[in-house]
């Protein structure tokens, strides 16, 4: 069978190739955008933090002989409490200044998680098993059992983070601090404190993203900086600061990626720039931002 | 009203924004169950005062004394927790929240709070409107759901900064019952009002401030040869 001249089974498989980016977007756009509503930071440590998740279930699984599934809860944390020392050591003295030094100062801390990551373990990737092998049969294709898994773990905890964010209390807190932290405070809500865990909640999905990845792709230091890059045109595109335009451009960008490649090759790493571009133009603050 | 017998003490309060000096050694005294207004012309530093007392300024000294304790070092969320809320300017209603988020979003911080109930009965309008976005109402549902908000959460001490500004005169009116009616509840008030017809109806003090410092405090009992006074600071 062909579609518009393309066999069928191709571009099946580019548009799920295309999922499982998108997966990954999402939950990396979707942690950029809380710390970016809430801390109102860029955070360039993003892609090093997802990296780190990695290389921490790497270690669970090499020194202590912890597998994927107890990773992609210890992974994530471990990436958390190191965020929330950044965010107490360093970021918090930076809110008051002008936002260009909190991405700088995030941009340093990334290459140096890189380059201690590289000094201990080499540039060169390292597999991670997959704890998943096999394929399903989808009726109209075959895809491997953990991409599929992968797919799945990201919309699940994307969901939940929105419902969090949407429906709970907590998640006023947060949606109101967002608009007026000072406000917040003067109600008796310890915005410092709220800063600091939302912080490490936001980097703690690039770990978990991390983790994710590590069966999908090699673990390698710069796994991170290579992806980070199309992220935050992710970002840009759904909105700066919006939760629910991160996840659906995330997911949504993976697929153009996708059909991209198949029916136009070369573009496939450019187009999702050029719609940055067409998007910075036409709408500045992204499809579903508020301009504010 | 002395100030050993205050339940918020303000003492010689200096405050900046950057550079630029604003407070210019604020003394004022509100005692229990009073409910004191400060007037005067804009920019004149009223505001400021709220926001030092609220600790919502960084750069400010001085000495700020809640039920004796101080808290010109504390941060926002712990002087509010010692029971004072806050109703700023421009009501400080979230977008991104409905009106029942808003109104359900200030902590619980003081025993024997009123109740939700209690306050939706106080004013109905929110419960109609309960699923709008927050800035989608009136400006006068605006500035109800502003003062609601901070009645259910068991502070006894209220700054509300000009809740009657921009308003028309029969929600003017209305809010000036309710606040008559906080203070009959046992609340302390400290209140900037510019119109200060509004304020004599139910206040027990005037300060009246300039350049960042008060210049006056004028009684309600002596509202005759006050507002004379009144007239001639505010330039009305
Ligand atoms: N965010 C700010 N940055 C710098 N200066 C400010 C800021 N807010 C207020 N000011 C200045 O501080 C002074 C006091 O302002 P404040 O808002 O306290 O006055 P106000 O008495 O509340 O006036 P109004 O009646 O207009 O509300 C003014 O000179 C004002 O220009
Ligand atoms: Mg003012």
């Amino acid at each position: 069978m062909e579609i518009f001249g393309i066999p069928a089974q191709a571009l099946y498989g580019q548009l799920a190739l295309g999922l499982v980016n998108g997966a990954f977007y999402a939950l990396l756009s979707l942690g950029l955008a809380i710390i970016f509503g809430l801390l109102n930071l860029i955070n360039f440590a993003h892609g090093a933090q997802y990296m780190l998740g990695a290389y921490v279930a790497w270690m669970l699984l090499s020194y202590l002989g912890i597998g994927f599934w107890g990773a992609l809860v210890v992974a994530p944390l471990v990436v958390a409490v190191l965020g929330m020392a950044l965010e107490r050591g360093l970021l918090r003295y930076l809110r008051d200044v002008d936002q260009i030094y909190g991405l700088l100062l995030t941009f340093g801390v990334a290459l140096i998680l890189e380059g201690l990551v590289a000094q201990s373990y080499g540039w060169s990737g390292m597999p991670y098993a997959n704890p998943l092998p096999g394929s399903v049969d989808l009726g109209f294709m075959r895809m491997p059992m953990y991409r599929l898994v992968a797919i799945a773990i990201s919309l699940v905890v994307c969901l939940a983070v929105w419902i969090a964010i949407e429906r709970t209390k907590l998640g006023a807190y947060l949606r109101a601090a967002s608009e007026d932290a000072d406000m917040v405070q003067a109600f008796g809500v310890n915005i410092p404190r709220l800063i600091m865990l939302t912080y490490g909640f936001g980097v703690g999905l690039a770990g978990l993203a991390g983790v994710v990845a590590a069966p999908v792709y090699q673990v390698s230091p710069a796994m991170g900086s290579n992806l980070i890059i199309v992220v935050f045109a992710v970002v840009v595109i759904g909105g700066m600061g919006s939760i629910a335009g991160s996840v659906i451009a995330g997911f949504g960008l993976g697929l153009i990626e996708g059909l991209t490649k198949v029916f136009y090759p070369a573009a496939s790493t450019t187009v999702i720039f050029f719609i940055m571009i067409l998007i910075l133009i036409f709408r500045p603050s992204g499809l579903f931002g508020s301009t504010r | 009203m002395t100030a050993d017998t205050a339940m918020l003490s303000v003492r010689d309060l200096h405050a900046w924004y950057g550079e630029s000096h604003v407070l210019h050694g604020m003394t004022l005294h509100v005692g229990r169950g009073e409910v004191v207004t400060l007037l005067g012309r804009n920019g004149a530093g009223k505001s400021t005062t709220m926001r030092a007392i609220m600790g919502l300024m960084k750069k400010r000294s001085g000495s700020i004394t809640y039920e004796e304790r101080e808290t010109i070092t504390l941060p926002p969320h712990r002087i509010a927790r010692m029971g004072i809320a806050y109703c700023p300017e421009h009501r400080g209603i979230f977008s991104r929240l409905d009106v029942q988020e808003n109104l359900e979003l200030p902590p619980v911080i003081g025993a024997d709070p009123l109740t939700l109930d209690r306050v939706q009965a106080m004013f109905p309008r929110l419960v109609e409107r309960r699923h709008s976005p927050g800035t989608k109402l009136s400006g006068g549902e605006q500035q109800m759901l502003a003062i609601a908000r901070i009645l259910r959460t068991g502070a006894r001490f209220l700054l509300l900064d000009e809740p009657t500004e921009g308003l028309a005169p029969i929600i003017v009116k209305q809010l000036g019952e309710i606040i008559a009616s906080l203070r009959t509840i046992g609340f302390t008030i400290l209140l900037v009002e510019q119109n200060f017809r509004f304020a004599s109806g139910f206040a027990d003090r005037h300060y009246v401030v300039e350049h960042g410092r008060v210049v006056d405090e004028i009684a309600a009992g002596d509202l005759a040869a006050g507002s004379e006074r009144i007239r001639a600071y505010l330039g009305v």
